[in-house]
Order: structure tokens, then C-alpha cells, then sequence
């Protein structure tokens, strides 16, 4: 038996985390026991996305820690608890809080601090940075009386945190000691160029400014001096001036670190001491630093691979700094050598002063290779040019073609084949094409199945048009035609289908078959015919003519279970629902001798319904004030709603009442899968609505909207689409995110994996409902509102139409009911009798 | 002499569609569809769901052969021979069925896989 080995990591950051998830998904997890030190009150979250805090992402949502990720693996984390000192003789490390940890390899991820220029007066009140959560949570009760705020720096995070300010709702200032904007990865035109942009949101901004002292303002609380003489007067002022490596317990313990900060490592990311190794932003490589993220990553995978026994490729040898990233909405991206500071590179620039896009390519001096390039305004080639860059490829004969607007259809994006298989698709995940050629070899012929499988594009999503585009090449090379007709019936789509019915107004099955199919249909063509004739016009689903279209549930407006029964489910809206209808319902469950069952979606399910019971339970439910809940239907099922503030000592606003009033609208809409909203009263969610199509989540600013998240076998949380919506915008808003799913989803399709397949995804679908992009929103609403002002309860229009009930029977020649149902007592009710029991009933019968 | 069984009128079958009908103590599904001026007839019990609801199914036709797809697991049975298209090793009874003057007639002594089609003819 081999006795593990104590691995202690100091610190719980993106790349201490990252670290551990590989540990614990590689080989040698098991050869180590694991501790680690997280000195902040939570385990790592997501500060790259940290602005997404202000537009109503919760901490929990930034969280990087699957769920009992800690407790599966097996993993101390001392939370709260910061590393304090190493003892590199006696090999342990001791915590603030005293706890001494014997180590036998030791992983620095101490992360880095934000500079604070040492301006006199910069420890005044209101002076903030912004790296943790609990500093968004001081930058949020500064803002709250406060008008004005500052950020000083402008580089990428400073930036970032001027959103952060802007949504915060205060006047928005950037200060920036170098002349222009993101001097590190801009050049002077792209800077300014920038700027405009910037300045276009309002934000203003100041550079070339020295702050020279921090004091009491007269009308704000802080006031800022500076160099020049020029004086700004505000409350906030938060300093994102960069970034120092945390290096004190490193340098406390006679580790090498560099001049300027930063622990010293080599290739194998190991320090002076071979015991301990540093990731991340403490890590000096080749005198650099590393401010982003992926890097990180890089050297903790290099980290896992040389536990794991010093594989040759298991180096970090640099990393590549290119970024592409969307700042208030302008997209900037900056590759390679951006400043032309190899020897003899060439610069080609491309300015349009009227859409305000720059770009600028640095070549090698024979033309042949991309060094860097710049992109201010319009970043849609940062793919093409990063693989150009990182791979070594030739370039073109006139590489500004590259940059150039395509002014023919000649093409100059480079295609998927010109990439080598080496080329790194995703850089988040480090997911080459080879590994994404591989995963499609093993079927994975989507974009949502390569990303569950590689993770490519799950991170920043930059390379989710080249993933795809070499997804096509691949499927196209592997002989795959991507076949999306719905059936052998008809060569077409869903959405084309919808598109045909809407524009040609057919009103039938057999119309559109005869014109645009062949053949007699299926189970497949049919219901999903059966559901947009459904959805565009409305008609009652049981008319003769749609009929043998529906789904057996459908047809007879029941669920079948295993044994040929129905359940039946009254439409209970959000949940609410009086002593005397739960008396009826019951009496109901009595009188037939119903299995009674409460569902997830807060109604109640009748189980064990003969067909020719079901038009005589549904005139008793429909006396009693019921409805059809639709549970048989591919439709709205359910809104679910938590008591909210009419109760609830937590609940800011009217919960039961909104999901009531949404459950009604939207109720009997026909769409291409089942449809479930939420509403909770306030942030504690007790509704679950961030599991739903359409979540609901009341805010003392307004309802904040959430869409595309589902339960079952593949959950998925919903994202956020919009924040503190009035009632009337809310509605409009689900009206359209309906009929626009409603439109173009392919069958059987759910919103989550629709949105996901949506090329530009969440965006794209925020232009389309928030911005009306397509010019679509008018029709949409009232394609919505038809549905609406048609709505009739399918059961009543049943039982009202004697001919319609003529089918409610198991034979139609005789009253006799089927035998092969037979129900067993189990717990107090029925349950269908397994086959045993069913012999055994049969030979008791007889006898 | 052959043992016809009058099961109702054409009037009483759904269009595009199937119903079950009591005959000799058999349940059988019966599907119609007028545009060919079919009818076929099946025994109503899928054998892999365990439950008498074939008629329940969603007609049509896969590679040319008139189909059923079972309501519970959705396999399809041919509605000339009863074989399950997924797995041939499952077939269900098919019977012979007429429209002789308006009202349909089945006989279940007669399997279809051994006998011409006759849905018009009045012998």
C-alpha cells in the first residue's frame, strides 16, 4: 500500500481552482492527499465576468465550484483561512487562524493585488479597487449616495470597471496617467479610435493625467488633484492601475523572486525550492508576468502533468497574450506583436473614420508572416488573424486584403482546411482542431454535443464561429450531408415548414403535403405539422381534419401511461388554489378511484383514467371551475410561483399574482416542446425559476428576466436576458422570446438547446427580442396576441361537442371496458398490477 | 362459409386515424385512410409496451409501408403484415377487413399476409 503524499495549494482563485479540477480529473489523484488555503469568505468564482455582478449575476452564479466539488474529491479547503508563512526545513505551512499543514509539494496561487499609485490621500473613504466581490459589494454602497466616479487606469480592467460604475448609475469618469487608452495592447490610432467610442457611451475620458492628491471635495467627497493643474471632483474613485504578483509568502521564505515582484519559475512551473511550484499571477516566467487567465491555466495543467512524472511535453513555455474582448459594447481585439517592435516589421492600417472601425496587421518584413494586429470597432476577423499568427501560415499575396472590407465576393477569411492540426481552437480550454476532428469522429455532429464533449467555446465563446466552421469542413469531408429534413416526407425544415404555412396561409395537413410533400406522413411530420397549424392559427386541435395528427395524449387530451389509462391534470394557476377546488378535485379522485399524485409544477395528477372516464371527469372538473392544464400537450405547462411578498417577510413583490396573470396568457399556446416559467418573489428563488424556459425573479429595481434553463436529464441554469423590467416591458419581452421560439425552433426542441445552436446565442437573441434587429417585434407580439384573444379550453369545447365524444371509448362497437387494465392496491390507492399480479388476478377471476 | 364479423359503418372510423373494435372476444385497431380508401386492421395489444393501444397510434407510411408508431415506445408495425419495422422478430396478428356496402367487416380467422387486400369488392 502506498502511502498518499499531503499537496497543499495556497490559494482558491480561478487558477488554484483549475488547478484542482484537473488534479482531481488526472490519474494521479489519488497519490495525494489534497489541502487547500482560500483567505477570501468563498471558493473561486469567476472574476473575469466580475461586471456581471452589477447586471444581476449573484455570486453564486460567478461561482467556479461545481457543487460539492470539495467533499467529492476529498479536499480540505480551509475558507477564510489565509496562508501565512512557510517553513521550507520543516516543509509546512501555518495559517493566520495558527493551522500548521506538513507538505510534501506545495502550490502557490496566491494570485495578485491591484496597484494602488501612492498618491497622498488614496486610503481617503470611497477609495476603492476592484478584484473581489466583497469590493463590488463596497463599490455598490459607495455608488448608492454618490454621483460621480472615477476609475483611474484604462487599460482592459479599468475599463471593465468603468461598465461596472456606468451601470451602477453614476457619471462616469476614466482617468489614464499613459496618453491613451489600453496602452499595453493598443496603438495610438486604435487608442483613440477607442476612445471616441467610449466617450460616444459617456464615459469621459482623461489621459496623459498625473494625479498628484487625493482630498476633500466641496460638493463630492473626494476631490482629485492633478499634475497639470486641472482639478475633478467625485465620490468614488477606484484604481485599476494593474496588477502586482502577490509574492510576500514566497519572499518571506527565501524563495527567488524577480526585481520588480513575481516568484521565479522554470519550465515546469517549479520555484528555487523544487518542492513547491507557483501558477498564475505570482509566477515570474522569463521575466513576465501573466495578467490573464489563460496563461494561468497553461501553467496549471503544467503543474498536474509534472506530478504526474515530468511527461517531456509537461513545459510552459510562454503563452500567447492575444485578447479579444467586447468593453461597453466595443469590440477591441489585440494580437501578437500590436506596437510592430520586431525588426524590420510592416504595418498596413485600415481606418473608416464613418463607422468608426480601425484595424492594423503587423507582417514580417517578407510579407509572409502575420506578427500582430490591432482591431478597434470591428473584430470579427480575430479568428481568421489569430490562426494566422499562431500557426506560422503564409499569408496571402496583399495580406490587407485581410483587413480591407470585402469588396466582391472573393474571399479572404482563411478556411478551416488551411489550419494544421495542431492549431489551438478554443485558447480558454486549449482544445485543438485535432481534438475537436476526433470528438466529431465520435459522433459528435453538433455544435452543443462539441461543446459539452471538448469545452470548446464554453468559455469567453470568442471561437465559437471557427469551431463551427470547422465542424462543417469536418462533417463535409467525413461524407456526412448535414440532413435536416424534418422526415422522408418532406424536404424541409420545421422552421421552413412554419414559414410555408405562415406564407402561404395553409390551413391543413393534407394542403402542405399535397403541395409540398410526398407520401402519406408519419409520427414524425404530423404532430410537428399538427403543432405550428396549432400555433399560427389556433383552430380547436380535435377538428376532424387535425385530428390524426396529435399525439395520442393530444388526441384524447389525457397523458397515456404504461398500461393504456390517462392521468389528468387541471390547469392550477402558479400554484394557487382554494380549500373548496381542492375539495372538488378530490371528490372527483374519490368518485373515480383516481391515484392522486401532486406534480413538480404545483398542481395535482389523476392517474388510472379509463378512456371512456375521461369526458365524465372533465364535466365534473369544468362544473367545478377547472380547466384543461395541458399537461398532455407539447405547450405552456405550468408557471411556478413561490408565496411571495403578500406573505413572505422576504418577498419584494407580488409573485402569485404575476405567475397567475402570466400563466393565463400564455396558456393552450402549441410549441415545439413543453414550455415551464417560474416566478419567485425575490432573490432566494425559492420558485427555481433559473431552471425554467422563462424565469421570473422580482428585485426591489423590477423583474429581472431569465430564459432557456430546464430541468431534467440535462439541466441547464437559464441566463440572465434582461434586469428591472417594468411589468408592461416584462410581458412584451416573454411575448416575443415566445413566438420567435415558437418560429424557428426545429421539433422537439427545447429553448435551451435552440438558443444554444442560435449562432451568437444569448446575444443574437438579446437583438432580436431587446434591440428588434430583425424588424421582427411587431409581428411576433401579435402573432402572440392571436394566440391569446383565440384561447378556449380544449375540454370544454369537448364535452360541449357530442360528436367529438364518440371516440371517448375503448371499443366502438361495444361498452365493454378493456380487460388487461387492472389496477392493485398499494399505499392506500391504485397502481397498475405488475404482470405477475395480473395472472394471479386472471386465474382468481376465473375461478 | 366465412365468418365475417359487421364491426359498424364507415362513418364511425376517424379519418387519417385508428379505433378499436370487440370481435370474437379480440380487441382489434382498426385504421382508416380515405384518400387510398384504405382500411386495415391489427390486433390492438403491443406486445412491447404490454397494453392494448395500438389504435391509438399515429398512422402513415415509412419507405412506402402503411405504418402504425405505438403510442408508448413508438416502434412501427406494418398494417398489412403486423412485423414491427425496429425489430422483425415482433409481429402482431393482422386480420382481414372489408367495406362491403358502407359497413366495415373484419374476419379474424383470415390473417392479410396469407390473402389479397379486398377493401371494395362484396363476395
Amino acid at each position: 500500500m502506498t502511502v498518499k503524499q499531503t499537496l497543499v495549494v495556497i490559494g482558491n482563485g480561478m487558477v488554484g481552482q483549475n488547478f484542482l479540477t484537473n488534479l482531481t480529473a488526472s490519474p494521479i489523484k489519488d497519490a495525494f492527499h489534497i489541502v487547500t488555503f482560500c483567505e477570501e469568505s468563498r471558493p473561486a468564482y469567476d472574476r473575469v465576468h466580475l461586471s456581471e455582478f452589477f447586471a444581476g449575476k449573484t455570486a453564486q452564479e460567478l461561482s467556479l465550484v461545481e457543487p460539492g466539488f470539495f467533499e467529492q474529491h476529498d479536499i480540505t479547503i480551509h475558507i477564510g483561512d489565509k496562508a501565512s508563512t512557510i517553513d521550507r526545513d520543516a516543509q509546512t505551512v501555518t495559517s493566520a487562524k495558527g493551522i500548521v499543514i506538513h507538505y510534501d509539494k506545495l502550490v502557490l496561487a496566491t494570485g495578485s493585488y491591484p496597484f494602488v499609485p501612492p498618491v497622498p490621500g488614496h486610503d481617503r473613504p470611497n477609495c476603492l479597487v476592484y478584484r473581489t466581490i466583497e469590493d463590488l459589494e463596497a463599490m455598490q454602497s459607495a455608488a448608492q449616495s454618490g454621483k460621480i466616479g472615477v476609475v483611474v487606469g484604462g487599460g482592459l480592467l479599468g475599463l471593465e470597471a468603468a461598465k461596472a460604475l456606468k451601470d451602477l448609475g453614476l457619471e462616469t469618469h476614466v482617468v489614464e496617467f499613459a496618453p491613451r487608452l489600453m496602452a499595453v495592447q493598443l496603438d495610438e490610432a486604435g487608442g483613440a479610435m477607442l476612445r471616441r467610442k467610449i466617450e460616444a457611451l459617456g464615459v469621459t475620458v482623461h489621459t496623459g493625467k498625473n494625479t498628484s492628491l487625493i482630498t476633500d471635495g466641496a460638493d463630492c467627497v473626494n476631490k482629485m488633484c492633478f499634475a497639470d493643474g486641472e482639478e475633478l471632483e467625485t465620490d468614488l474613485i477606484l484604481f485599476s492601475a494593474g496588477i502586482r504578483p502577490r509574492d510576500d509568502i514566497a519572499r518571506d521564505c527565501g524563495l527567488e523572486v524577480g526585481a520588480r515582484g513575481g516568484i521565479v519559475i522554470d519550465n515546469q512551473c517549479r520555484t528555487s525550492d523544487k518542492r513547491i511550484y507557483a501558477i498564475g499571477e505570482c509566477a515570474l516566467w522569463n521575466g513576465m508576468i501573466y495578467g490573464l487567465v489563460a496563461p494561468g491555466y497553461a501553467m496549471a495543467r503544467t503543474v498536474v502533468a509534472d506530478l504526474a512524472g515530468g511527461h517531456p511535453a509537461a513545459s510552459f513555455t510562454g503563452a500567447d497574450m492575444s485578447t479579444k474582448l467586447k468593453l461597453m459594447g466595443v469590440d477591441v481585439a489585440s494580437i501578437g506583436d500590436a506596437h510592430a517592435k520586431t525588426q524590420g516589421a510592416m504595418v498596413y492600417t485600415y481606418q473608416n473614420g464613418a463607422s468608426e472601425v480601425y484595424k492594423r496587421l503587423v507582417v514580417s518584413q517578407d510579407k509572409k508572416l502575420l506578427l500582430g494586429a490591432v482591431l478597434v470597432g470591428d473584430a470579427s476577423g480575430y479568428g481568421t488573424l489569430l490562426q494566422y499568427c499562431l500557426n506560422g501560415i503564409d499569408l496571402p499575396e496583399n495580406p490587407d486584403a485581410l483587413i480591407l472590407p470585402a469588396r466582391s465576393d472573393e474571399s479572404v477569411g482563411l478556411g478551416p482546411d488551411a489550419l494544421p492540426m495542431s492549431a489551438q481552437i478554443c485558447s480558454c480550454y486549449d482544445v485543438t482542431k485535432d481534438a475537436v476532428c476526433q470528438a466529431i469522429e465520435a459522433g459528435c455532429t453538433t455544435i452543443g454535443a462539441l461543446k459539452a464533449q471538448t469545452k470548446a467555446a464554453t468559455g469567453c465563446g470568442g471561437c465559437a464561429p471557427l469551431l463551427k466552421s470547422v465542424m462543417n469542413s469536418e462533417l463535409a469531408k467525413q461524407g456526412f450531408t448535414v440532413n435536416t429534413d424534418i422526415c422522408e416526407h418532406f424536404a424541409y425544415t420545421r422552421q421552413d415548414l412554419y414559414n410555408l404555412i405562415m406564407v402561404e396561409e395553409i390551413k391543413t395537413f393534407d394542403a402542405l403535403l399535397e403541395k409540398h410533400g410526398k407520401g402519406r406522413g408519419c409520427d414524425i411530420c404530423k404532430p410537428a405539422v399538427g403543432s405550428i397549424l396549432a400555433s399560427y392559427w389556433n383552430d380547436y386541435i380535435l377538428k376532424t381534419e387535425h385530428l390524426g395528427l396529435q399525439d395520442t395524449n393530444d388526441t384524447f387530451l389525457a397523458n397515456m401511461q404504461k398500461d393504456g389509462t390517462y392521468s389528468v391534470v387541471p390547469r392550477i394557476t402558479g400554484g394557487e388554489i382554494s380549500p373548496d377546488m381542492l375539495i372538488a378535485l378530490g371528490q372527483v379522485g374519490k368518485k373515480y378511484k383516481l391515484y392522486t399524485k401532486i406534480t413538480g409544477g404545483q398542481r395535482v395528477d389523476l392517474f388510472g383514467a379509463r378512456v371512456d372516464q375521461l369526458p365524465h371527469i372533465w364535466k365534473e372538473l369544468i362544473a367545478a371551475g377547472f380547466e384543461s392544464g395541458h399537461a398532455y400537450g407539447k405547450s405552456l405547462r405550468t408557471v411556478k410561483s413561490c408565496v411571495g411578498s403578500t406573505w413572505c417577510r422576504y418577498g419584494v413583490d407580488d409573485s402569485v399574482g404575476l405567475a397567475i396573470e402570466l400563466e393565463n396568457r400564455y396558456k393552450g399556446l402549441r410549441s415545439p416542446h413543453k414550455i415551464k416559467f417560474a416566478v419567485s418573489g425575490c432573490t432566494r428563488e425559492c420558485a427555481e425559476a433559473q431552471g425554467k424556459d422563462v424565469g421570473v425573479i422580482a428585485t426591489e429595481s423590477g423583474w429581472n428576466l431569465y430564459v432557456c434553463g430546464n430541468g431534467g436529464m440535462k439541466p441547464r441554469h437559464a441566463d440572465l436576458f434582461a434586469t428591472s423590467l417594468d411589468k408592461a416591458t416584462l410581458i412584451k419581452y416573454i411575448d416575443r422570446f415566445l413566438s420567435f421560439y415558437v418560429r424557428t425552433a426545429d421539433r422537439l426542441q427545447r429553448t435551451s438547446v435552440w438558443m444554444e445552436n442560435m449562432e451568437g446565442g444569448l446575444d443574437y437573441l438579446k437583438s432580436v427580442i431587446i434591440e428588434d434587429k430583425l424588424g421582427l417585434c411587431g409581428q411576433l407580439e401579435l402573432q402572440m396576441q392571436h394566440v391569446i384573444d383565440t384561447y378556449q379550453c380544449e375540454w370544454k369545447a369537448t364535452i360541449e361537442d357530442e360528436s367529438k365524444l364518440k371516440r371517448f371509448r375503448h371499443f366502438i362497437n361495444s361498452d365493454q371496458a378493456d380487460d388487461n387494465v387492472v389496477f392493485v392496491e398499494e399505499r392506500g390507492q391504485i397502481r397498475p398490477a405488475d404482470e405477475t399480479e395480473r395472472k394471479h388476478f386472471t386465474m382468481v377471476e376465473v375461478a | 362459409m366465412t365468418p365475417w364479423v359487421d364491426v359498424c359503418s364507415v362513418d364511425d372510423l376517424q379519418p387519417d386515424s385508428g379505433v378499436c373494435a370487440l370481435v370474437d372476444n379480440l380487441q382489434v385497431a382498426i385504421f382508416y385512410m380515405p384518400r387510398e380508401s384504405a382500411v386495415y386492421a391489427l390486433n390492438n395489444y403491443d406486445p412491447i409496451g404490454k397494453a392494448n393501444v395500438l389504435s391509438r397510434g399515429l398512422i402513415g407510411d415509412i419507405n412506402g409501408q402503411p405504418v402504425v408508431a405505438s403510442p408508448l415506445y413508438k416502434q412501427h408495425f406494418n398494417l398489412q403484415t403486423g412485423v414491427c419495422l425496429e425489430d422483425e422478430a415482433v409481429t402482431i396478428p393482422a386480420y382481414a377487413i372489408r367495406i362491403h356496402n358502407d359497413r366495415v367487416e373484419v374476419n379474424t380467422r383470415i390473417m392479410t399476409a396469407d390473402i389479397a387486400m379486398d377493401t371494395t369488392s362484396s363476395r
